[in-house]
């Protein structure tokens, strides 16, 4: 039943950024940042992963998911290998994601052509 | 007529020609998508870990974006995601495969510029800042663990 959860929580938060877009007619680009923002900071307060716990892929698809990973492979890293972890630890975490994005983004544009625009 | 009435006027103009969307079905659309979008990886995270009983958890989860990342991707390569997008609106930003949309989109749309000043260049347009403020902000967190 847990699928429920997943899907409240999840719908909730993408309905908190359309809500955004609609009363600041704010850019998908500063949706993300906030949204990532807001996912390092859940993390660096520890409220995430209590959350994630029931929430699971309802945090963690969204892109807040993408940020509280970031934190918390900061955090690991640091408490793991000290001051390095810190410039270390972020991009590891989320490296398999980054690189899946960059990698796919190239890929197909080099496949496809554009149909938004002719 | 003197500039501020000028642009009191334009900006009326442009008031009355922005398409109004109206709140309750674009917020119940984004909702249900965005809800249905995590439960695809939900799906996907748990067939992984019924076929890799032995995965990490983390791993998993990794696998799982990639897959996601991977579909969103392939859908906008051929023109479904933005279409879905203009019915979900937050929906398809918030979750993961808004980041990948966000990097394949322009870099299909800027692609007649160049493989590097076109494709490269504009690929991070929106992914740029998403990644920076991210980066900067995991670094912060790590200095402030660090000491406490």
């Amino acid at each position: 039943m847990y699928y429920l959860w997943v899907f409240l929580i999840g719908g909730a938060i993408c309905a908190i950024g359309e809500l955004l877009i609609i009363k600041t007619n704010i850019t998908s680009a500063r949706i993300l940042v906030t949204f990532v923002l807001v996912g390092v900071l859940l993390e660096a307060f520890g409220i995430f992963d209590p959350i994630a716990e029931f929430a699971r892929a309802g945090v963690n698809v969204p892109i807040v998911g993408f940020g509280a990973s970031l934190a918390k492979g900061a955090i690991g890293a640091v408490k793991s290998r000290g001051l390095i972890g810190a410039f270390t630890g972020g991009l590891e975490a989320t490296a398999a994601g980054i690189a899946a994005a960059v990698g796919f983004a190239f890929l197909f544009g080099l496949i496809f052509h554009s149909r938004t625009k002719k | 007529m003197d500039e501020k009435k000028r642009n009191e006027a334009y900006n009326k103009y442009v008031k009355a020609k922005i398409p109004k969307t109206r709140p309750w079905p674009s917020l119940f659309n984004s909702f249900w998508i965005g809800g249905l979008i995590c439960c695809l990886g939900q799906g996907i995270n748990d067939l992984i870990l019924l076929w890799f009983p032995n995965m990490a958890e983390q791993t998993a989860w990794a696998y799982t974006l990639i897959v996601l990342i991977f579909l969103a991707s392939f859908l906008t390569g051929i023109g479904v995601y933005d279409r879905i997008g203009k019915f979900a609106g937050g929906g398809t930003i918030v979750p993961i495969t808004g980041f990948s949309n966000s990097i394949t989109s322009p870099a299909l749309e800027f692609k007649h510029e160049g493989i590097i000043y076109g494709l490269c260049v504009k690929m991070f347009t929106i992914a740029g800042p998403v990644i920076v403020v991210g980066i900067v902000s995991s670094i912060l967190v790590g200095l402030v663990y660090l000491f406490i």
